[in-house]
């Protein structure tokens, strides 16, 4: 590459980073807070201790994993937004092992893990068939999904799975040890549901990469009717790439259950699903890109909370930046996009003369 | 007054639609432009009336060099275009539709404007019931319609598209009168055609175009032999011979009865055999989509069988077709046939070896360069394939399909092709014919149809209405035919 690309190439990457951060200190200035100490909060309270570290990986696994999964989708043509109730219900079947099943943790904790992915796939079927069989457009039918699986997590909580006596929204009961995911000694990384996340992003890349049903669900989702005449079963398809989404998510939800809470909770997903649409739209769609984006966003996540606690401040600032960001991204591409097409066409005109 | 138009440039993509095109028209003179499908008429017009803009060259009406940016520009000129198929909105009025695009701001003088209506109708013995849907009316009546609204709006330049495609005897009787009495009242009138017999009727002088260039002017009347020569640059060629002797049959319709949308087509029967060429010819939208779709598993029948090979696939789905060894190539090449955004390596991954897991892209690269090579495609193995140009797609398309093939349809095989790319891929369709495809084509080129097709199914308003032995027809019978009328 040129000088002049990379240094297009960058600067289109750095300028929107810039302008976004500009916002944000813009609105801490605006919330009287000093941006410099917001700005060191951040740091500190996503990666100034091991403690802290541990914190954002476990952030970053149920993020990787959302993230991961979307790219699936989006590469066949669906907005998946539905992928925040695959969480939700892959966190229900988790809980539902992890409270009823016996055994050692050896066997307990992969049977979790395993009742996670099928609860979401099958969530994530639910949208699909909608959309194949229904017509139903996948972004309305996932998002009553979502409504549809917090309600029932909330149901649960509050009636069959109630603790004892007491009918709180705080959640059900503490799992039994045995079905906590283990982590290592007696830190808080979760090295097991870090290696599955990683393990996921690369399955998902060399799927995407160099698979032919990596191929297809491209095809299918840039052209449904030029793939159905190649002769791709459309429909199988598509429900492949939700099928496969889901089982991520629900991993991710099953993870946020036994690794993090220990319980279910109403707000077991953590919103990393639609965290997660964020993270794939500033990756561009490029599964080599979920992995880094996804740790800057939990560290922000994890880092904000810092501000709450030091400055007073919302912590639901961190997602105004992360938002801010992604905005500034998508703009600059589209700005790029519409340069590129008219410098395309004065050339033609140039060589034309 | 006069339009005059100097040295008139415009490419899409490597094909020069127009390549330095000069012409003058005087008012008061029906002056046609004559030449076959694809030499650059319409996209001169388009050009005139601002639709698309030039690539360089001027317009000039009346000593004033027209700045076109858009059809409002040239309407303010005083140019209008009436197109082939009339721009109107089919739910609208006929009111409504006549107000549209009119002057003035956001009140609409809808008492007004029917009196405008009628009026200007009158003067050519048009009338329109104002409150009706555009739907309703047929194609001629819409083109009356199109040409009062542009008379109204001050045109004083009428340029029309193909005007006769599709109307009644009666309505092309009463359009000539129409357009000589405009021209008679010192308007300017160009007349759009590739059917002589239109423009030996009806024009005074007329420009004829070849492959982007004006190649003459002639004052009518003029030898038809003349005029063919100019359009075709030599004699017509006769149907290709060496036709291939017919084997088994492959396809075989038994009375289906087809419905698609406000297409009918009634019991059709129809065989055709190993190595034979179909062509379907008719008005575009007259049934041989819905006939080309049904044959390849893409429409079900409402009754009748389909066969293939001796095979029953009525009801079966589309795959059973392409196990079948049927390949169906459609008419939109990136809509329905091509995935923009991906490139020429991966497309022929996807259409390749499918029992394999993992792809190889060094492999597939070397591969792609190897078809590119052999099918003469101008493009690389990363080449996205909306960034090829139209004869390169299709060429594309053709190295996608599979190598033994029982039956191929094809919707306009070479539709927007330059002569050597339409070559070229009829010459690679022959060779398969040779090794016994079957080949059931839609074109609207007569030539095409006349040149490559051993027997031509003549659709009209759905309907089969003559089965034709190409080696038997006319360009006339069959351009007569088309129209929905028998050759007297």
């Amino acid at each position: 590459m040129n000088p002049r690309g990379l240094l297009a190439r960058s600067g289109a990457l750095l300028l929107p980073v810039a302008l976004a951060l500009g916002v944000a200190l813009l609105l801490l200035q605006l919330a009287g807070a000093p941006p410099l100490d917001a700005m060191r909060l951040l740091w500190d309270g996503s990666v100034g201790s091991a403690a802290k570290v541990s914190d954002t990986l476990a952030a970053w696994v149920p993020l990787a994993l959302a993230a991961a999964g979307l790219v699936i989708t989006f590469a066949a043509g669906l907005w998946n937004i539905g992928v925040e109730g695959q969480i939700v219900v892959g966190a229900i079947a988790a809980t539902w092992v992890a409270r009823g099943a016996p055994g050692p943790a050896d066997v307990l904790v992969p049977l979790i893990l395993v009742a996670g992915i099928a609860g979401g796939t099958l969530w994530a079927l639910l949208a699909g068939v909608l959309k194949t069989r229904g017509r139903v457009n996948e972004i309305f039918g996932g998002l009553g999904l979502d409504f549809v699986a917090s309600g029932l997590a909330i149901y649960l909580i509050i009636g069959p799975w109630k603790r004892a006596g007491i009918a709180s929204t705080s959640g059900t009961d503490l799992f039994r040890p045995e079905a906590y995911l283990p982590t290592v000694g007696a830190s808080r990384l979760p090295a097991l549901a870090v290696g599955l996340a990683v393990l996921a992003v690369i399955l998902v890349y060399v799927l995407m990469r160099g698979t032919l049903l990596g191929l297809r669900l491209k095809a299918v989702g840039r052209n449904a009717r030029s793939a159905h005449v190649m002769g791709i079963p459309t429909e199988w398809y598509t429900l492949g790439a939700f099928a496969l989404c889901g089982a991520l998510a629900g991993l991710a939800g099953a993870i946020q259950a036994t690794g993090v809470f220990h319980k279910l909770v109403p707000a077991v997903s953590g919103g990393y699903g639609f965290l997660g649409i964020l993270v794939v739209l500033l990756a561009g769609f490029r599964t080599s890109w979920i992995a880094p984006i996804a740790l800057f966003f939990a560290a922000i996540s994890v880092g904000s909370t810092q501000l709450s606690l030091r400055l007073d401040l919302d912590s639901s600032l961190g997602g105004v930046l992360q938002g801010v960001l992604v905005l500034f991204v998508i703009l600059a591409g589209g700005w790029r996009l519409e340069r590129s097409r008219r410098s395309r066409r004065a050339a033609a005109a140039a060589e034309e003369a | 007054m006069s339009l005059e138009l100097r040295d008139i440039h415009k490419s899409f993509g490597p094909i020069r639609a127009n390549d330095g095109v000069s012409l003058t028209v005087e008012a008061g003179t029906l002056h046609a432009l004559l030449g076959e499908n694809g030499a650059g008429k319409s996209t001169l017009m388009k050009i005139v009336s601002g639709f698309i803009s030039a690539d360089s060259g001027e317009v000039i009406l009346d000593g004033q060099r027209l700045d076109l940016a858009s059809p409002k520009d040239a309407i303010r000129a005083g140019i209008g275009m009436l197109h082939q198929d009339p721009l109107v909105f089919l739910p609208f009025t006929v009111l409504d539709n006549f107000l549209l695009g009119g002057p003035g701001g956001v009140r609409v003088d809808r008492r007004a404007g029917a009196g405008d209506l009628r009026e200007t109708g009158e003067r050519f013995g048009f009338a329109f019931d104002p409150d009706a849907p555009v739907r309703s009316l047929t194609v001629g009546e819409r083109q009356q319609l199109e040409i009062v609204r542009l008379l109204w709006l001050g045109a004083s330049v009428l340029i029309l598209d193909e005007p006769t495609t599709g109307i009644s005897a009666t309505q092309r009787v009463k359009l000539f009168e129409t357009l000589r009495s405009l021209a008679g009242e010192g308007m300017i009138v160009i007349f759009v055609s590739h059917k002589l017999e239109e423009v030996e009727e009806l024009c005074d002088r007329v420009t004829v175009m070849r492959r982007g260039k004006a190649v003459g002017e002639a004052e009518m009347p003029c030898p038809t032999d003349r005029l063919v020569e100019m359009m075709f640059g030599k004699v017509l060629v006769e149907a290709e011979s060496g036709k291939v002797q017919a084997g088994d049959v492959v396809l075989e319709l038994d009375s289906v009865t087809l419905r698609e949308r406000a297409i009918t087509t009634t019991d059709l029967s129809l065989s055709v055999r190993a190595g034979e060429v179909v062509g379907l010819a008719g008005l575009e939208g007259s049934g041989q989509r819905t006939l080309l779709r049904a044959c390849a598993g893409l429409l079900e029948p409402a009754s009748g069988r389909v066969r293939i090979g001796g095979r029953d696939l009525t009801g079966r789905g589309y795959r059973d077709f392409l196990a079948a060894g049927m390949h169906y190539l459609p008419a939109g090449r990136l809509e329905e046939g091509l995935v923009a955004g991906l490139t020429v390596a991966e497309h022929l991954a996807l259409t390749g070896d499918d029992r394999r897991f993992f792809i190889d892209w060094g492999e597939a690269r070397r591969l792609a360069a190897a078809r590119i090579k052999d099918n003469f495609i101008v493009g690389a193995p990363d080449s996205t394939a909306d960034a090829l140009s139209g004869g390169n797609q299709q060429r594309l398309l053709l190295a996608m399909m599979p190598p033994n093939l029982r039956l191929l349809l094809m919707e306009h095989p070479t539709r927007g092709l330059d002569i050597e790319s339409a070559d070229w891929v009829w010459t690679q369709l022959l060779r398969r014919r040779h090794g016994g495809t079957a080949i059931v084509f839609a074109s609207a080129d007569l030539d095409e149809l006349l040149r490559y097709s051993d027997r031509i199914l003549v659709f009209f308003a759905g309907e089969v209405l003559r089965i034709l032995d190409a080696r038997e027809t006319t360009g006339e019978e069959l351009g007569h035919l088309i129209g929905g009328k028998e050759l007297v």
